[in-house]
């Protein structure tokens, strides 16, 4: 029973890993673009919940309804002035800005805010708990993968039945014919990265409320989206949540043997998917 | 009386350094069929690229009913009223037969003619293959996604790069039938051919170019096989 316990656990922290991978393989899947800055961005979006927190005395989980449209502009803002300026065939460029940016908000967090753990509180919630059967989930890792289900859902549905999806899709096959459709490409990314930034406030809603963060954090889970993204296969939000679930389930596995091998565990899951897979597990047809 | 819908006037294009027009003048009279016909490398998709925006011109340079529109990006002169069928055909992979259709209107529907039910009238056997991908058609099936798509904006001017190419002749007599309604809904046509022959059949007006500069303009009867062989592969020595 205690392994059924442990997959289970397992399966839950990965809701947290493909809420963290989501934002990132939307920005892939749309303009090939790897944003080193997107677990950055994730913890910026944390200590904007947290700042809403403080001065408004509000819960975290209204306090992201405040935090989400300021990240949405963000993202715009962010590849409407800098990431459009240096996307181009060459990738070099814009994995260099986006280093850069991870340093720059590391940094600026660090000066606003400290090298100070914080947590995002939300109450009783947190303690809670339910009978599942044979074992027991609590009820914050249970929303936190609910939400991911919800948010790879949605976003599927953006991409796949919306005008904004078609012109997402069309843009990513072929942006200069998409051109030729009246589609903006560079209004288009924007809108993408403002919809990432969306969702790692999302993430960093979970993220704060299950654990500590500090400014120094972002590159660590900047890893583990980036596992799960590769997982699952480039461009497939299912294949992300998969992805998130696999490191998710492996780590937890890991940590029942040993509790210092839950790191290790999850990063050697990812090598032996890309052993038997290079292209992940769900690539998409035609990248 | 002319009533010109495009006006082109000593329009010059370059890629980097390389000048690949060298003052173009053309004019599509309202309701025209105008065929471009030119060897390979003549310079006819760099202007069509120059006149779609994806290529940069002097603003003067192309006016649509009077306007200039050089200056203006692929977005706003499709907006403006021009789009393209391009060489290639280009449908997005990631998009089903029907998307690649409907996206031609993403961002104007014009007058509205042409609607999808418009488009499946007028090349029926795409209704049947509607949620393929479009790119698992046959070449000429894809010649008319391309054609519907463009169609869909309901543009003043379209312009059909090489739709004949690589497809088989059969094929292209379907394709080329579509032609009249595409008339009658009220665009004017440039097609862009190497096929000659092709050419002179669908077109009322007739220009040939050379190393980025038009080097013969006529009506179909008016021009003699040699003018045409002369001005499509040089004066021969
Ligand atoms: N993207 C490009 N970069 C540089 N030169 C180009 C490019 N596209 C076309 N050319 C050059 O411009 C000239 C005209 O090409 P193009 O307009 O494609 O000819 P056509 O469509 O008549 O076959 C050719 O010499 C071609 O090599
Ligand atoms: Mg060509």
């Amino acid at each position: 029973m205690i392994w059924v316990d442990t997959i289970v656990q397992g399966i839950l922290l990965g809701g947290l890993y493909a809420l963290f991978a989501a934002g990132l393989s939307l920005v892939f899947g749309i303009m090939r673009l790897v944003n080193l800055a997107h677990g950055d961005l994730i913890v910026l979006a944390a200590f904007l919940i947290l700042t809403v927190v403080n001065l408004l005395g509000l819960n975290p989980f209204v306090a992201a309804l405040i935090a989400a449209p300021v990240m949405f502009a963000v993202g715009w803002l962010l590849q409407s002035y800098v990431l459009n300026r240096v996307l181009g065939d060459d990738i070099l460029p814009p994995l260099l800005v986006t280093f850069g940016l991870s340093v720059v908000i590391q940094n600026g967090l660090l000066e606003s805010f400290s090298a100070d753990s914080q947590k995002l509180s939300a109450g009783p919630i947190e303690a809670a708990s339910l009978p599942l059967g044979p074992i027991t989930v609590g009820v914050m890792p249970l929303l936190t993968l609910i939400s991911a289900v919800v948010v790879i859902f949605a976003l599927n549905q953006l991409f796949y039945r919306t005008k904004l999806g078609q012109a997402f899709r069309a843009t990513s096959d072929d942006a200069v014919t998409a051109g030729l459709m009246g589609i903006r490409p560079r209004n288009v990314f924007a809108i993408a990265t403002g919809i990432a930034m969306v969702v790692a406030t999302i993430a960093a809603l979970y993220l704060g409320i299950r654990a500590n963060f500090d400014p120094s954090i972002g590159p660590a889970r900047l890893i583990y989206a980036f596992e799960a993204v590769i997982i699952g296969g480039l461009g497939s939000l299912w294949g992300t949540l998969a992805g998130g679930i696999l490191i998710g389930v492996a780590q937890a596995l890991g940590a029942a043997v040993n509790p210092e091998w839950q790191i290790l565990a999850g990063h050697i899951a990812f090598v032996i998917v890309l052993l038997i897979r290079p292209r992940g597990l769900f690539p998409r047809a035609n990248d | 009386m002319t009533d010109a819908v495009l006006s082109i006037r000593n329009l010059t294009a370059f890629y980097g350094d390389f000048q690949a027009l060298f003052g173009v003048d053309l004019t599509l009279q309202r309701g025209q069929a105008l065929a471009i016909i030119g060897a390979n490398g003549a310079g006819k998709s760099t202007l069509m690229r120059a006149i779609t925006g994806i290529l940069s011109s002097p603003a003067e340079a192309i006016q649509l009913n009077g306007r200039p529109i050089g200056a203006l990006s692929a977005p706003e002169v499709l907006e403006a009223g021009i789009s393209m069928v391009p060489e290639g055909r280009r449908l997005f992979p990631s998009l089903t037969v029907e998307e690649n259709i409907l996206i031609g209107a993403h961002s104007r529907t014009g007058n509205g003619y042409w609607t999808l039910e418009a488009i499946y009238d007028l090349f029926p056997i795409l209704k049947e293959c509607r949620h393929n991908p479009g790119t698992a058609l046959s070449g000429g099936q894809q010649q008319m996604v391309a054609i519907g798509r463009a169609l869909m904006s309901n543009p003043d001017v379209l312009l059909c790069d090489e739709i004949s190419l690589g497809l088989a002749p059969v094929i292209i007599r379907d394709i080329y039938a579509s032609f009249p309604r595409i008339r009658e809904s009220g665009a004017s046509v440039i097609v862009v051919e190497q096929d000659i022959g092709q050419a002179l059949k669908v077109a009322d007006h007739v220009c040939c170019m050379m190393e980025g500069r038009i080097t013969l303009s006529g009506a179909p009867g008016e021009l003699s096989r040699d003018a045409i062989h002369d001005a499509y592969f040089g004066v021969s020595a």
